[in-house]
């Protein structure tokens, strides 16, 4: 592929237009899931082909992208976006959170609280939270708009009566201004409270599923509950083995043959800056 | 009473299925606290006249006056469908003759129960439980049994369930379709002797649907004879059985047995 | 210490070059050519063309060959081009009754005006291995017919003349175009079958099987099943005129099922329909039952619960290159999530421990 064979980010204007004008329409209307005509890309759906496109529709020359997969931008799919970025719209990269203007992400949201102006997008693999409880598209949407949604308490009860807690650890479903059930993407619940009030504005694409999603900055986001079982964003009681921080989300890694485990921290980025701070956990000799 | 005391008005309803009549010209006022019972064979109109008051089907012409609770009188026909699935949840109930289409099979007993509570903003799992347990005792089914899911309850189990999940938010009008029509007999007689006292318990205002006259003769204070989707007679309960004035109704209270 | 595992940009470039190199095989043999690809497996780049919904026999035999002959992943390539094509405008409806047949069978009627042309078919093949073409064995010179003879009517439109056919009326709506609008429901049958001529063979294979083996069975007959090169005509607006832009090769079969009828309407056979591009007999039966199948709403027929009636149900789930991308995206890392489920996981478990220990002591004292 040579840079001269593609317009500016891959996707021709007219696709563009119409991305954009989806996503005028789902930040109109917060956590409303607005459907898109989204179209084959060259990477396959489950690869985040949504976010792509969302990227690609709202990128600018200016822009400084990061793409992060699981929290990390090495990890091989964030790598081979942002090249594909890099690639087809010229545009500057950076793994630092504070220096991007664009962040793409899959299952995460970086620890550093971001700001206005800075855009998040996500991409999502099942954008119908309610999907299930009732697989039929038809039958969600009605759903949704009637604002019927005791089912999905149904499915947090039934966690409670059998586990004794909610048993959902990630894709946690939030209510947005009061109005419509969202599915956050599959982010640990750890990461929901992020959603909440946020100063970024947050963008949400399903390529597969033709479906675009937004919350605009500093909207209210609530993750479901009940009053005397109430949401916690809970995650591995450690802290980082690199940087000892103790307020960010956790990855375990086995090290040994034995089976033997260390904690460090999901997000790459603020845990080496962390470090470039002089910070240290114990298995930072 | 004036017309604001009524619960629900019934006018000059009507529904055609092409050239078919499901049913026509009724008309009926229903009071806070009565059972009205509709009667006639298999193919008189009564599912279809119950169907079309329940909002289950759209009527032909006419009006289904409910009084709501905020709003004073309302017709239900014409009302947004937003509205009438809000009314359909809150203030009306519908049981229905087989409870597998009434309950959420792969959901357990508590939580079938509950989800009612939840749909109207119940957030108080502790709270919920508790409701559930106490409706499960009032219809009669063991406590033990709230984690266990309804496929593994027994027929009557499953209408008693259906039951308690229905009424538990205390609706102002329930729709009854042939409630004990799957079951056998002997638990049919357990069951009605369970409406009978719910019924007036709770001071239950119902619309019933039944070929069986036993079971008006039992709940229905008024009766409704159907046939060929026009009323053919209606009255008091024990007016209508013991001196039937139609050609029709005689013939039904004759080919039953003594009840 | 402990050092994270970097360099996911070196090990997708190593990756890559061993797929080249595993792509080319053994360098003794000599490199298959595109030219190769497209005549002589003929019915791989057929069926790359119809699912990846472009007809260029180059484009498509360039792409089996970059994929190592797996013909999803081709078609995947062909799809991903395709959508970065500029849109010129729309051809006119072809004109299947004025195709150039190589091949044309009804099962309905013995004989039908135009005659029946067996072409280039297995059908009467004994499956057994040819060793002679191991040893580069020299195709017979076929003779054929002049396929360029006068139109061949539709099986159809005779039993419409007697008006055993239900009628297909042009409403003159211009349909909607699966690529460019998102798919929503209810899809009209326009809409469907679009969605179906792109969509997976082997799916429509077996979800017409099974209306044969009576999950919504309609007593299917093949009509008319035509394959052979139609024109394609555009109008451009700035000419006044229409223009022939070239000619491709399309499958079309119709099938004649089993009558409805109703007090005002006479009993009458019923249609379904299948076209696909290129010669992809298979898939264009196929689409054909199951078109008839999604049709049970409109002809007033008893929805049985089988999924070939089930439109959401198909339409989608029978996208190829959507299904393997989902199904595939699971190998991707989802540690994060998994880390979320561990945590979970050890938490039940602990509670439940506590739980039990606690009942334990109880029925001690």
């Amino acid at each position: 592929m040579n840079n001269e064979a593609y317009n500016f980010a891959y996707l021709d204007e007219q696709t563009k237009r119409m991305i954009r004008r989806a996503l005028l329409k789902a930040v109109a209307i917060p956590g409303y899931q607005v459907p898109f005509a989204s179209r084959e890309m060259p990477m396959p759906y489950g690869w985040g082909t949504g976010g792509v496109q969302v990227s690609a529709a709202i990128l600018t020359p200016d822009d400084r992208l990061k793409v992060i997969d699981q929290g990390a931008d090495d990890t091989t799919n964030a790598v081979s976006i942002r090249s594909f970025f890099k690639r087809t719209a010229g545009v500057q990269t950076t793994t630092a959170t504070s220096e991007a203007t664009v962040i793409q992400t899959r299952h995460r949201i970086p620890e550093v609280p971001l700001t206005e102006k800075q855009t998040l997008v996500y991409q999502v693999p099942i954008p119908e939270p309610l999907r299930f409880l009732e697989p039929r598209e038809s039958e969600t949407r009605k759903m949704h708009s009637l604002e019927e949604y005791g089912l999905m308490h149904v499915k947090l009860y039934e966690d409670i009566a059998r586990h004794g807690h909610i048993a959902t650890s990630y894709a946690y479903p939030v209510s947005v201004e009061e109005r419509y059930i969202m599915d956050p993407s599959p982010i640990p619940k750890f990461d929901n409270p992020k959603l909440s009030q946020n100063a970024a504005l947050q963008l949400f694409g399903a390529g597969r599923e033709q479906r675009i999603y937004a919350l605009p900055p500093y909207t209210k986001v609530v993750s479901l509950d009940f009053d005397d079982h109430p949401f916690e964003a809970s995650k591995a009681n450690h802290v980082c083995a690199l940087c000892g921080a103790e307020h960010s989300y956790l990855d375990e890694v086995i090290v040994d043959d034995e089976g033997n485990r260390m904690f460090v921290c999901s997000d790459t980025d603020y845990c080496e800056s962390r470090r470039a701070q002089g910070l240290t956990g114990k298995s930072a000799a | 009473m004036n017309e604001n005391d009524c619960l629900l008005s019934v006018k000059q309803l009507e529904k055609r299925y092409g050239p078919h009549i499901g049913c026509q010209d009724v008309s009926f006022d229903l009071y806070p606290g009565e059972v009205m019972g509709i009667v006639g064979e298999s193919g008189s109109g009564k599912s279809t006249l119950l169907n079309c008051m329940a909002g289950h089907l759209k009527p032909d012409t006419g009006e289904v006056v409910f009084n709501t609770r905020t709003e004073g009188l309302r017709d239900t026909v014409t009302m947004s469908e937003p509205e009438r699935r809000l009314l359909s949840r809150t203030d009306w109930a519908f049981i229905h003759q087989h409870a597998r289409d009434g309950l959420r099979m792969g959901v357990s007993a508590g939580g079938n129960v509950g989800e009612r509570m939840m749909a109207v903003g119940a957030r108080h799992y502790g709270d919920i439980r508790r409701t559930a347990e106490d409706w499960l005792e009032r219809v009669e089914i063991d406590t033990s049994r709230i984690d266990d899911r309804p496929a593994t309850f027994s027929g009557g189990m499953q209408q008693r369930l259906q039951i308690a999940r229905n009424l538990v938010t205390q609706p102002r009008l329930i729709f009854m379709d042939e409630p004990t029509g799957g079951l056998d007999v002997s638990v049919q007689a357990r069951l009605l002797d369970l409406l009978r006292s719910l019924v007036r318990d709770m001071n239950l205002s119902v619309i019933i649907v039944t070929h069986d006259l036993a079971v008006v003769r039992l709940l229905a204070d008024r009766l409704m004879v159907m046939k060929s989707g026009q009323v053919v007679e209606q009255g008091l309960t024990d007016q209508v059985l013991d001196d039937p004035q139609h050609a029709y109704t005689q013939l039904l209270v004759s080919s039953v047995l003594h009840v | 210490m402990y050092v994270s595992v970097k360099g996911g940009e070196q090990a997708i470039e190593n990756a890559h070059a061993w797929l080249d190199e595993a792509r080319r095989g053994d360098t003794n043999i000599a490199e298959i050519n595109v030219a190769q690809i497209r005549e002589q497996l003929s019915l791989s780049v057929n069926r790359v063309m119809a699912e990846g919904s472009l007809y260029d026999p180059d484009l498509a035999a360039l792409a089996i060959k970059q994929s190592r002959g797996d013909l999803i992943e081709a078609i995947f390539l062909i799809r991903a081009y395709r959508t970065t094509l500029p849109r010129f405008g729309y051809s006119n409806a072809i004109d299947t009754s004025a195709m150039a047949c190589e091949r044309r069978v009804s099962a309905t009627f013995k004989d039908i005006p135009g005659g029946q042309i067996l072409g280039p078919t297995f059908d009467y093949t004994h499956r057994l291995i040819d060793f002679k073409l191991a040893a580069e064995g020299n195709a017979k010179k076929a003779s054929k017919r002049d396929n360029s003879v006068d139109k061949m009517p539709r099986v159809s439109d005779f039993l419409n003349r007697e008006g055993l056919m239900e009628a297909v009326i042009d409403n003159g709506d211009t349909p909607a175009d699966l690529t460019r609008e998102p798919l929503e429901l209810p899809a009209n049958r326009s809409l469907r079958l679009q969605s179906l001529a792109r969509a997976d063979e082997g799916f429509l294979l077996s979800l017409a099987y099974s209306t044969q083996r009576g999950y919504a069975r309609n007593h299917a007959f093949v009509g008319e099943l035509r394959i052979g090169l139609v024109d394609v005509v555009m109008d451009i607006p700035e000419l006044g005129f229409d223009i022939d832009i070239g000619e491709i090769q399309v499958t079309e079969c119709e099938t004649v099922n089993q009558f409805t009828g109703s007090k005002t309407q006479p009993p009458q056979f019923t249609r379904g329909y299948g076209l696909v591009l290129g010669q992809t007999e298979r898939k264009a039966i196929s689409m054909a039952l199951v078109d008839r199948a999604m049709r049970w709403e409109e002809l007033g027929e008893d929805d049985e619960g089988a999924p070939a009636q089930d439109a959401e149900f198909v339409l989608y789930h029978s996208d190829n290159i959507q299904a393997t991308g989902f199904l595939e995206h699971i190998k991707l890392p989802h540690y994060v999530d998994f880390q979320a489920e561990l945590e979970l996981i050890r938490q039940l478990r602990e509670d439940a421990e506590t739980n039990l220990s606690n009942t334990e002591d109880a029925h001690e004292q």
